[in-house]
C-alpha cells in the first residue's frame, strides 16, 4: 500500500527492490483489490494499481452535509439567543 | 477512478464551511462552546447507548468534548486543542469509522469567529486531516481478508450516523 501512495504503479514497479516475487505481489494485489483497497486499470499492455480513494470521498461528502446541518442549527440558535438578549 | 490533485482546487482531506450569523461575536462563541447541547441534534448525532441530553466542551486546552447521556454516562468525541475565547476554537474529532471514540484518530475541527460589525459574525469551520482515516485504512490491510473492508466500515459509519 505504501508503494502506491505516490500514484498508480505496475506490478513490476511495486515489486522492484522488494524481497518478494512478482507472483507474490500479484497475489497480494488481488486480495487488496477484492477488499476494495486498491483499484486497477489497463494501460497499454500493463495493468496499473492505485489506492482506492472512494472511501475517503464517501466520508468527505458525508461530513460536508453533516457540517451544513450542524452550522445551520447553530446559526438558528445563536440568532434566537441574540433576539432574546435584545428584548431584555 | 480519478486521483485528487492539488490542481483540482479541492483538498480531499478537508471540509470547509462558512456561515453568516446575525449575532455578536461573543454570543456566537458562547452558543457554540457553552450551549452546544441546545443546538446539536443529539437525537441523531450521538455515539452512546443512552439518550444524549447534552454536548459539552470543557473550556480549556486539553479539555474533553463529550456527550452526556440521560443515565449520567459520558461518551467522549474529542478534545480541545486550542481555546481562544470569542475568536478561535480547535477541537480534535476522534470518532472513527465504526462510530466509536478512538483517541489515536485526531482529525481536527477549527472554528473561527470573525466579527462583521457588532451585530454579525462570520463563522468559518474547517474539518481537516481526514487523511487520518486513510492512514487507518492502510493499517487495516492486515485484516482485510476477514472483516476489514474499509468500504463497508464507511457504510456503517454513515448509516450509524444517519440512524
Amino acid at each position: 500500500m505504501k508503494r502506491l501512495r505516490g500514484g498508480a504503479r505496475s506490478v513490476g514497479e511495486i515489486a522492484e527492490g522488494m524481497d518478494v516475487s512478482r507472483p507474490a505481489v500479484s497475489q497480494h494485489l488481488k486480495i487488496l483489490k477484492a477488499a476494495r483497497l486498491v483499484t486497477d486499470r489497463a494501460e497499454g499492455t500493463r495493468r496499473l494499481y492505485a489506492v482506492n480513494t472512494r472511501g475517503i470521498e464517501v466520508l468527505r461528502s458525508w461530513l460536508d452535509g453533516f457540517w451544513d446541518e450542524m452550522l445551520l442549527a447553530f446559526k438558528e440558535t445563536a440568532e434566537r439567543q441574540t433576539a432574546k438578549e435584545r428584548k431584555q | 477512478m480519478t486521483e485528487q490533485t492539488a490542481s483540482s482546487g479541492i483538498n480531499p482531506n478537508n471540509v470547509r464551511k462558512v456561515i453568516q450569523v446575525k449575532a455578536p461575536q461573543a454570543v456566537a462563541w458562547a452558543v457554540f462552546t457553552e450551549k452546544m447541547g441546545t443546538w446539536w441534534p443529539l437525537a441523531t448525532y450521538k455515539i452512546g447507548k443512552a439518550n444524549a441530553v447534552d454536548a459539552v466542551i470543557e473550556p480549556r486546552v486539553g479539555g474533553r468534548w463529550y456527550e452526556r447521556g440521560d443515565d449520567g454516562s459520558t461518551c467522549q468525541w474529542g478534545s480541545v486543542l486550542s481555546w481562544e475565547p470569542h475568536t478561535r476554537l480547535v477541537l480534535s474529532w476522534d470518532i472513527n469509522a465504526d462510530w466509536q471514540y478512538d483517541p489515536s484518530l485526531k482529525t481536527e475541527i477549527e472554528v473561527r469567529f470573525i466579527a462583521d460589525g457588532k451585530d454579525r459574525t462570520r463563522v468559518e469551520l474547517e474539518h481537516r486531516r481526514l487523511d487520518r482515516y486513510g492512514a487507518r485504512r492502510d493499517e487495516m490491510r492486515t485484516i482485510f481478508d476477514s472483516t476489514g473492508d474499509w468500504g463497508r466500515l464507511l457504510e456503517s459509519f454513515a448509516s450509524a450516523a444517519a440512524a
